[in-house]
C-alpha cells in the first residue's frame, strides 16, 4: 500500500479554488470518472470554504490511498479554528450560521464515501474518503 | 478577473467560462444587475455548459441574482447544467427550485422568449 501526500494551505479566497482545482487534477490522475471528479471537487470547495470562513486559516490535505484493486483519495481538512459548537446541528440539513444554504457539512458527506469529523476548542478535522470505482 | 455580459437586442447574453471564485461571482452578480439596468433588458441567459464545478456558495449567487434581476423586472434562464453538476448539486441537497432552466443556450432563449410573451 503505497501513499502520496500533499497539501494546500487554505489562507485566501482564492485559495479555495486552488484545492478544489488540486483535488480534481489528482482525482483525475487517480482514475476517477468525471461526475465523482465533480464531487471530489465540490466536496473540497466545501470544506476549504469553511475553514476560510470559520477559522480564517488552515489546510487541505490530500492522500492517495492504493488498497488495491482499489483506489482511493482521502482528503483531510484540519484548521485550529474556534471548533464546532454543536456537532450535531452542524450535520443537519440548512443548518447554518453564516447565511449560506446550509447544505456544508451533510452534503460533503453524501458526495463521498466515508466520513468523519472531530472538532473541539484546538480546532475542527473533517476525514473524509472517495474511492474510485473499477 | 470579470465575466463578460453580452447584449443581443433585449436580452443579455452571458457564458461563464472562468473558474468562479467567491469574489469573481460577487462582481458578476453586481455587473449584471448593473448591465439590465443600464440596457433595460428583459431577459437574461446565463450559460453554464464550461461550468464544472458549482458549490454551495455559488449555486447561493445564482439563485440570488435570479431573484434580484426579477426585483428589476428581468427574468433569468440558467443553460447548459453539466450532467456531473446536476448531480453534484442535488446530492449536496441544492434543489434551485426557483432557479428557470433550459437545455442550451438555443432552449434558454426559446424559454425567455415564451415566458415573456405570456405577460
Amino acid at each position: 500500500m503505497k501513499e502520496t501526500v500533499s497539501s494546500v494551505v487554505i489562507k485566501k479566497e482564492w485559495d479555495i479554488v486552488g484545492a478544489r482545482q488540486a483535488g480534481r487534477q489528482l482525482s483525475q490522475e487517480l482514475g476517477f470518472g468525471s461526475v465523482d471528479q465533480a464531487r471530489i471537487a465540490t466536496a473540497i470547495s466545501e470544506l476549504a470554504r469553511n475553514i476560510y470562513l470559520y477559522a480564517k486559516e488552515g489546510e487541505i490535505t490530500f492522500e492517495e490511498l492504493y488498497d488495491l484493486p482499489k483506489v482511493g483519495l482521502k482528503i483531510i481538512a484540519k484548521d485550529k479554528g474556534p471548533g464546532i459548537n454543536d456537532l450535531s446541528a452542524v450535520m443537519e440539513d440548512g443548518y447554518s450560521t453564516s447565511g449560506g444554504l446550509g447544505a456544508g457539512l451533510p452534503g460533503v458527506k453524501r458526495l463521498m464515501d466515508e466520513f468523519d469529523l472531530v472538532s473541539d476548542e484546538e480546532g475542527t478535522k473533517v476525514t473524509t474518503i472517495k474511492w474510485a470505482r473499477p | 478577473m470579470r465575466v463578460p455580459i453580452l447584449k443581443l437586442h433585449n436580452y443579455l447574453l452571458v457564458s461563464i467560462q472562468i473558474e468562479l471564485d467567491d469574489q469573481t461571482a460577487m462582481q458578476f452578480q453586481e455587473d449584471l444587475l448593473s448591465k439590465i439596468h443600464e440596457t433595460g433588458a428583459t431577459g437574461v441567459v446565463i450559460d453554464l455548459t464550461s461550468v464544472e464545478v458549482v458549490d454551495s456558495f455559488i449555486a447561493k449567487v445564482f439563485g440570488d441574482v435570479v431573484s434580484m434581476a426579477g426585483l428589476m423586472g428581468a427574468k433569468v434562464v440558467f443553460t447548459g447544467i453539466q450532467p456531473a453538476v446536476s448531480m453534484t448539486l442535488i446530492e449536496l441537497g441544492i434543489y434551485l427550485k426557483e432557479v428557470p432552466t433550459a437545455l442550451d443556450l438555443e432552449q434558454g432563449i426559446i424559454k425567455l422568449r415564451q415566458e415573456l410573451e405570456e405577460k
